[in-house]
């Protein structure tokens, strides 16, 4: 049998692009939504998991947070909060997921709240480059220490950018233990791992619980 | 500084993470360009930061553009106009920004594969940009309400470059190039920032006058009616009513501005714990000392740019109690790092509530320095620039 084809583990870092729309109330973040990109859905959707270390409890979308804090409508903030990109499988489908939210919302309670001293909400999207880290691996065991070791955004990288964003169906990390350790069972566990943990760390100890507990099982 | 100097202190592995981010741009040519290389954030920013992004492989030079004390005082007029206080700018004026900036072009070396340009002093060099090269303006006050007749004159030399860069969002005006974002930051191994024996920050308060027979409260900021001293006053004699703390007020006597420090010293006068500090001209390891002995930190200013004034107190571990102005609300996680108020009465009720429950105190202060090391610290900043080099240069 052939060596496995090494993984070589990418970090990145965002560039933020400011876009010209913005959204001083949510019939306005309601018009303007179908006209972003998706990678600014991504952006304020996935996206804010590669921002944000210091409240996993929080609203985790850059909409959810705006109509919570600067609109002030908690209703309409917790449904937000549930459109997730993690469910839904694309940009696309949790762009239609907001649509339909704020729709279905707004037509129940009419005149939405308006935004007199708040901050107009600001639509983004964001640049990723990929960043060597130097990590590479061959066995799990090299993966295993390597995970615990690199940047949190590698996580982001191979997690939620690559099954998210460049529609590769499933992480980077599940993909390679399949296809080059041989070790579909670990690689669909893995799969399994709901990035909808509110941080990269708690994401990374996901993995690394599961990969050590392969480990033990393996008697490695 | 080296670079090898921030591994103590940056997040685990961010240095490595430059070094690998810096890798296939290893040999380019970066270009910053400012009107002074004196005084401001912005200069200490670059100061720090230029030897790092060389010893990283790409090649950055900064650059100075001179003109006579008329052409400063435009620039000046200029910049605060820009940032919305209304000044006389006549088009005399606007034609010494114009030719400046074109003697300037012809003399500096602006052939590079990023040219970034500070602010609006240098702004018109990018009249005469070479062929070569990507032009990036970057604006670093608040930008939201110019005035109309100036950002009319200067808006059609923005254009012309590839893109600006703004600290946020909301500073940013409508452009019809790429507009993109980037926070400022502070270095950790700076004289404001670095780790201080504590015989040098006894000594370095003894000689300020600050006792340390009880805690303080600590606002730093230029002694102006935009930094709401008297508004600081007042909140302090409502926790004061509770606590028996000091409040000290560390900031420059602007030449010709002296009305508010008149009033802090007349309140100082009755109150022995009202205690203006006037900081000597190069203020940091001092500001650094005063930082760290504070119990609380204040930012109330009415205006401001980012307000990156209360990032260092968080480094120092200090819980901080801010003004929605400016960038604060990016700086701070309320609830966790400290919290924003809108009233003399919110701070003084924040405040009072920290004193109350001096467990939180540490908490948040441990908070904040943690969250300035991963999101506000040099070493982010230079990943952004280097990912903006590596963007527009790609």
């Amino acid at each position: 049998m052939s060596a496995p084809r090494p993984f070589a583990f990418l970090g990145c870092v965002e560039l933020q692009e400011l876009l010209p729309f913005q959204a001083r109330d949510e019939r306005e973040l309601l018009e303007t939504l179908p006209r972003v990109s998706d990678e600014s859905i991504f952006s304020h959707t996935a996206g804010v998991l590669l921002r944000r270390a210091v409240l996993p409890e929080a609203y985790p979308n850059d909409f959810a947070l705006w109509v919570g804090a600067q609109v002030g409508d908690r209703r309409l903030a917790e449904r937000l909060a549930m459109v997730d990109i993690f469910d839904t499988g694309s940009a696309e489908a949790v762009r239609a997921a907001l649509i339909a939210t704020v729709e279905e919302h707004l037509s129940h309670f009419g005149v939405p709240p308006a935004v007199t001293e708040g901050e107009p909400f600001h639509f983004i999207q964001s640049h990723v480059v990929p960043v060597p880290t130097g990590h590479r691996v061959a066995t799990l065991a090299e993966f295993q220490d390597a995970l615990a070791e690199v940047d949190a955004s590698a996580v982001f990288y191979h997690v939620v950018e690559a099954r998210y964003r460049l529609g590769r169906g499933r992480s980077d990390f599940a993909e390679w233990i399949d296809l080059s350790l041989g070790q579909p069972e670990l690689a669909d566990r893995i799969s399994r791992i709901d990035p909808y943990v509110g941080s990269l760390e708690r994401l990374r100890e996901r993995h690394l619980a599961i990969v050590g507990r392969a480990m033990e099982e393996g008697g490695a | 500084m080296t670079l090898d100097d921030y591994r103590a202190v940056a997040p685990r592995g961010a240095v490595d993470f430059l070094l690998h981010l810096a890798e296939p741009m290893r040999g380019r040519q970066f270009v910053h360009v400012t009107a002074s290389r004196y005084g401001g954030g912005v200069v200490a920013t670059l100061n720090q930061m230029l030897p790092v992004l060389n010893a990283l492989g790409i090649e950055t030079r900064w650059e100075i553009i001179v003109g006579t004390a008329e052409f400063d005082g435009v620039a000046r007029a200029v910049t605060a106009a820009l940032e919305g206080t209304e000044q006389v700018i006549t088009e005399a004026m606007l034609e010494r920004l114009r030719a400046t900036c074109a003697d300037n072009a012809g003399r500096l070396p602006l052939e590079a594969d990023l040219v970034m340009v500070h602010d609006a002093a240098p702004l018109l060099l990018v009249d005469r940009r070479p062929a070569r090269g990507r032009w990036v303006w970057r604006g670093h006050g608040d930008l939201s309400s110019p005035q109309a007749s100036v950002w009319a004159f200067l808006r059609q030399f923005v254009v012309k470059y590839d893109a600006a860069v703004f600290s946020l969002a909301r500073f940013a005006p409508a452009l019809s190039i790429p507009r993109f974002l980037i926070h400022p930051s502070i270095d950790p191994l700076s004289e404001r920032n670095r780790d201080m024996p504590r015989a040098e920050q006894a000594e370095r308060l003894a000689r300020l006058g600050v006792p340390r027979d009880k805690p303080y409260l600590l606002q730093v900021g230029p002694f102006t009616r935009e930094q709401d001293v008297l508004g600081v006053i007042n909140a302090y004699r409502l926790v004061k009513r509770h606590h028996d703390v000091r409040l000290v007020l560390a900031g420059s006597a602007r030449p010709g501005a002296t009305g508010v420090l008149d009033d802090v010293r007349e309140v100082a006068a009755e109150d022995p714990d009202v205690l203006p500090v006037v900081l000597p001209p190069d203020p940091h390891a001092d500001l650094n000392a005063i930082e760290r002995g504070a119990t609380i930190v204040l930012q109330k200013p009415l205006r401001t740019d980012f307000g990156l004034d209360a990032t260092p107190a968080m480094w120092k571990a200090k819980p901080v109690v801010a003004s929605t102005a400016g960038g604060f609300r990016f700086q701070l996680v309320v609830g966790v790092t400290g919290y924003l108020v809108e009233t003399v009465e919110g701070a003084a009720f924040r405040i009072r509530h920290l004193l109350t429950n001096p467990e939180l105190i540490g908490r948040m202060g441990a908070a904040g320095r943690e969250h300035v090391r991963r999101h506000f610290l040099i070493t982010r900043h230079m990943a952004d620039y280097l990912a903006l080099l590596t963007h527009l240069t790609k």
